[in-house]
C-alpha cells in the first residue's frame, strides 16, 4: 500500500502542474472564448446561408410567379400584347388606379364547367390514390421483407421509369392500348376476340395513366417505413397469439400509417392538377381540371380566366397540404417527445 | 433470494421454501420435464446452427442458455418459440409435440432482446395484447393487466406510450406482456443485454424474485456468464451448435467436464499433463509448465501417460513468499502485475517456466500493508482435492 502511494503520488501532482501550465499557456481562458465568439458568428452566417438558399429558390421559382399569375386573375381580357388589361394605372393627376377584376372568379363560380371540372379532378385523383395504394403497398412491403441484394434491384426497377421522359413513358401507353396496339393485337391473334376492345381513352386508360406514372411516389414513401419497422414486432404479435393477417392489421398497418399518409398525398395532389395524361389517354369527355386550365390559356388565350382557375386550383390543393403538413408535425412532435 | 413472497397459490406456484436456490434445485429435480428437446438439429444452408441437442428443462426452472454469440442458443430459443422449424428433431411441450406447431398456438411466450414493444400503444394495452388475441372477457383481463402493472411496478405508467419510457421500465412492460398470458414457459433472449451494468445487476435479481413469484418456467438466452450464474438453477453451456454441459452454476464451476466449460465459466489456470501415476485413491500429473508434479486427491478415469489437462481456479492458489515443504502442488514465480479490486486482488504471477499463473487473494484486512509486490519471488501452491482435471 505504502508502495502504491509513493507511485501515484509525484505522477499525481506532476500531471496536476502541467495541466496549471496549459491552463496559462492558453492566456487563462480568454483566446479561447475569443475564438468561439467567432467560429459562432461564422456558424450563424453559415446557417443562415444554408437556410437562405432554399428560401431564395421558393422566392424566385415560386412566390414570384404566383404573384404574377395572382395579378393576370384579377385583369381582365383583352386583345393585344399581353392580353390582359394592366393592373395598376396612372391616371391624370398623380392618382394611381387599381384595377380589381374579379369577375373571373364569379365567372368559374357561374359556369358549371369548371366545378365539374374541379370535383371530377378530385374524384379521378382520388380513386387514382386508392388504386395506386392497393397496388403499391404489396410492392412496398414485398420490397421491404426482400433479401438485402434483391431489394436493390426491386428498389432499382422502382425508379428505372423515371430515366425515360415521362411524355415518351405516356405514349407508350397509347401504342400498348390503342385498337391496333400491343394488347387488342394479341388478344385477336389469340383469337379471344374478333374486334378490338376500346382501350384507349376512356376512364380506364385515364386511370392506367396515371396509377402507372404515380405508383412510385406511393411505394417509395411506403417502402421508406416498412422497412424501418421492427420484424421483431410482427414475432412479437405471433407470439401473443396472433395470426399472420391479424398481426399485419394490428401491428403493420397502423405503423405504416405515415408512409400510406405521405405515398397518398404524393399521388393525389399531383394526380388533381395532370393534364398531359387526360389529354393523351383520357376520353374526349373527361373533364379534369388541368385540361381546361390548358385549354383556357392555349385555345381561348382567356389569360385572365385560365390564371382564376391556376389560382383556385392552388387554394384548393392547399387544403390537404395543410393536412398532411400538420399531421407531419405532429408525428414530427411525437417522435421528439421520445 | 429472501423478500417477502406473495402465497404461491394466488398465482397458482406452488410455494417455495426460503432459503438458499441450490435447496430449490434438489427438490426441483424430481419435478417432471415441461421441455423435452430431442436430438434436435438446425441447418441454415450449408451452416449448423444447433447440432444434434437433446435436452430437458424441468417445470418451474429457472434455465439458463450460455455460450458466445453464434453458438445456436438463439436458434434454440427460436425453435422453442416456434420462429424456426428444426430441421431435425421433436420438440415437446408440457409432454405435446410442438415441432410443427405455429408460434402463435403455442403455450409458451417470449420476452425479446429488443423488448419488441408495440410503439403505437400504450404500456396497457401492450400488456393486454395477448389477452385481446385470446378473446379474454373484459373484467378478467382488466384484472389480469392490473396485476401483471403491479408485478413488475409499473402501475402509474398504465397509460404511456412505450417511447416515454425509460429502459428499465420497457424491459418490465416486456415482461409483463410476455407473462400476462400465463404461459406454461417463458423464453428470455438476453432479456437484461440493452440495460447498464448497475440496472442489469439490480434486475437480475428481480428477475429471479418475479420469476419465484409466478412459478413460471424461465428459460434465459445469455452471453453473459455471471449473469447465468446469478440467476439459474441450471445452466447449459453451448458452443458451435453443441451442448458441452447442463449443470447447475455450482457444478459448472467446480467440476467442469472440459477444458472449454473450465474456461468460459470463470476464470481457470490451465496447464498441460501427462498422467504419470494413476491409483484409486490419487493420481500423479507432470505438467511441462510447473516445475513440481501435481497430487490429485481422487482417481480420475484416465489411462496412464495420457494427455489431461489441469484447471486450477485462482482464488484456490494461495501465495506467499516462503518456500512450502513438499514435493508436489507448487511452483516458483515473479510477481509481474497485480490488479487491485478492492474486495479481491490478482497476482499474475509467471513462473519459472515461463508460463503465467493468477492467483487472487482476499484483502480482509483493511490497515495490512500488502506483504506482496511487484518483482517479488514467490511460491503459489494449492491443495490436492482442489485440482480439476480434464481430459478433453
Amino acid at each position: 500500500m505504502s508502495e502504491d502511494n509513493r507511485a501515484l503520488g509525484p505522477g499525481g501532482s506532476a500531471s496536476r502542474a502541467e495541466a496549471e501550465q496549459a491552463w496559462t499557456q492558453a492566456g487563462g481562458g480568454g483566446d479561447h472564448r475569443r475564438l468561439t465568439r467567432l467560429q459562432r458568428l461564422t456558424a450563424r452566417f453559415g446557417r443562415g446561408t444554408v437556410i437562405g438558399v432554399p428560401y431564395l429558390w421558393l422566392l424566385l421559382f415560386f412566390l414570384l410567379p404566383f404573384l404574377i399569375v395572382l395579378k393576370i386573375s384579377f385583369a381582365e381580357f383583352r386583345i393585344g400584347v399581353p392580353p390582359y388589361t394592366p393592373l395598376l394605372a396612372w391616371l391624370e393627376g398623380g392618382y394611381i388606379q387599381v384595377k380589381l377584376a374579379i369577375g373571373n372568379y364569379l365567372f368559374l363560380l357561374q359556369d358549371p364547367l369548371y366545378v365539374t371540372a374541379y370535383l371530377n379532378s378530385l374524384k379521378v385523383a382520388f380513386f387514382s390514390t386508392v388504386f395506386a395504394l392497393l397496388i403499391g403497398y404489396p410492392m412496398a412491403y414485398a420490397i421491404a421483407r426482400a433479401s438485402p441484394s434483391w431489394r436493390a434491384v426491386f428498389l432499382l426497377l422502382v425508379i428505372l421509369p423515371f430515366w425515360t421522359s415521362f411524355l415518351i413513358r405516356v405514349y407508350a401507353w397509347i401504342g400498348i392500348l390503342k385498337n391496333n396496339g400491343l394488347i387488342n393485337n394479341a388478344l385477336m391473334a389469340l383469337g379471344l376476340i374478333d374486334d378490338p376492345l376500346p382501350l384507349l381513352n376512356t376512364e380506364f386508360s385515364l386511370y392506367v395513366g396515371i396509377v402507372y406514372s404515380y405508383l412510385p411516389f406511393m411505394v417509395l414513401p411506403l417502402y421508406a417505413t416498412l422497412e424501418r419497422m421492427d420484424v421483431s414486432l410482427l414475432e412479437a404479435a405471433e407470439d401473443l397469439g396472433c395470426r399472420p393477417f391479424k398481426a399485419f392489421l394490428t401491428v403493420t398497418l397502423p405503423l405504416s400509417m405515415p408512409g400510406i399518409v405521405a405515398g397518398s398525398m404524393l399521388v393525389f395532389i399531383p394526380a388533381v392538377g395532370e393534364f398531359v395524361i387526360p389529354d393523351l389517354l383520357g376520353g374526349a369527355d373527361t373533364l379534369m381540371i388541368g385540361k381546361v386550365l390548358w385549354s383556357e390559356f392555349f385555345n381561348n388565350r382567356d389569360w385572365p380566366v385560365a390564371s382564376a382557375v391556376a389560382i383556385a386550383m392552388l387554394v384548393l390543393l392547399v387544403i390537404p397540404i395543410v393536412i398532411f403538413q400538420h399531421y407531419q408535425q405532429r408525428q414530427a412532435e411525437r417522435a421528439e417527445a421520445s | 433470494m429472501t423478500e417477502t413472497r406473495a402465497p404461491g397459490a394466488a398465482t397458482g406456484a406452488a410455494p417455495r421454501p426460503e432459503g438458499s436456490r441450490p435447496g430449490a434445485v434438489l427438490r426441483r429435480a424430481e419435478a417432471r420435464p415441461i421441455i423435452e428437446i430431442d436430438d434436435v438439429v438446425k441447418t441454415f444452408g450449408e451452416f449448423l446452427a444447433v447440432d444434434h441437442v437433446s435436452l430437458t428443462v424441468r417445470e418451474g426452472e429457472l434455465f439458463a442458455l450460455l455460450g458466445g454469440s453464434g453458438c445456436g442458443k438463439t436458434t434454440l430459443l427460436r425453435m422453442l418459440a416456434g420462429f424456426e422449424r428444426p430441421t431435425a428433431g421433436r420438440i415437446l411441450i408440457g409432454g405435446q409435440d410442438m415441432t410443427e406447431v405455429a408460434p402463435y398456438d403455442r403455450p409458451v411466450n417470449m420476452m425479446f432482446q429488443s423488448y419488441a414493444l408495440f410503439p403505437h400503444m400504450t404500456v396497457e394495452a401492450n400488456i393486454a395484447f395477448g389477452l385481446r388475441q385470446d378473446r379474454v372477457p373484459k373484467a378478467e383481463m382488466r384484472d389480469r393487466v392490473a396485476e401483471m402493472l403491479e408485478l413488475v411496478k409499473l402501475t402509474p405508467f398504465a397509460k404511456r406510450k412505450p417511447h416515454h419510457l425509460s429502459g428499465g421500465q420497457r424491459q418490465r412492460v416486456a415482461l409483463a406482456r410476455s407473462l400476462a398470458k400465463h404461459p406454461k414457459v417463458l423464453l428470455l433472449d438476453e432479456p437484461l443485454a440493452a440495460l447498464d451494468k448497475k440496472l442489469r445487476e439490480e434486475t437480475q435479481l428481480e428477475l429471479v424474485g418475479i420469476q419465484e413469484r409466478v412459478g413460471t418456467t424461465f428459460v434465459v438466452v445469455t452471453h453473459d456468464q455471471e449473469e447465468a450464474m446469478t440467476m439459474a438453477d441450471r445452466v447449459a453451456i453451448m458452443e458451435s451448435g453443441r451442448i458441452i454441459q447442463v449443470d447447475t452454476p455450482h457444478a459448472l464451476y467446480e467440476y467442469p467436464n472440459t477444458r472449454f466449460v473450465a474456461e468460459f465459466f470463470g476464470t481457470v489456470n490451465m496447464f498441460e499433463g501427462v498422467l504419470v501415476e494413476d491409483e484409486p485413491d490419487h493420481v500423479l500429473i507432470r505438467c511441462d509448465a510447473l516445475a513440481n508434479p501435481v497430487y490429485v486427491g481422487h482417481g480420475i478415469s484416465a489411462r496412464e501417460q495420457a494427455t489431461v489437462w489441469v484447471a486450477l481456479r485462482p482464488e484456490k492458489l494461495a501465495i506467499s513468499r516462503t518456500r512450502p515443504d513438499a514435493a508436489h502442488n507448487w511452483d516458483r514465480g515473479i510477481v509481474e502485475d497485480i490488479v487491485y479490486l478492492g474486495g479481491i486482488s490478482t497476482f499474475h504471477v509467471r513462473l519459472d517456466s515461463g508460463a503465467l499463473a493468477r492467483v487472487t487473494t482476499q484483502n480482509l484486512e483493511r490497515m495490512s500493508a500488502p506483504e506482496i509486490t511487484w518483482d517479488d519471488v514467490v511460491y503459489v501452491c494449492w491443495r490436492p482435492d482442489n485440482v480439476v482435471v480434464v481430459t478433453s
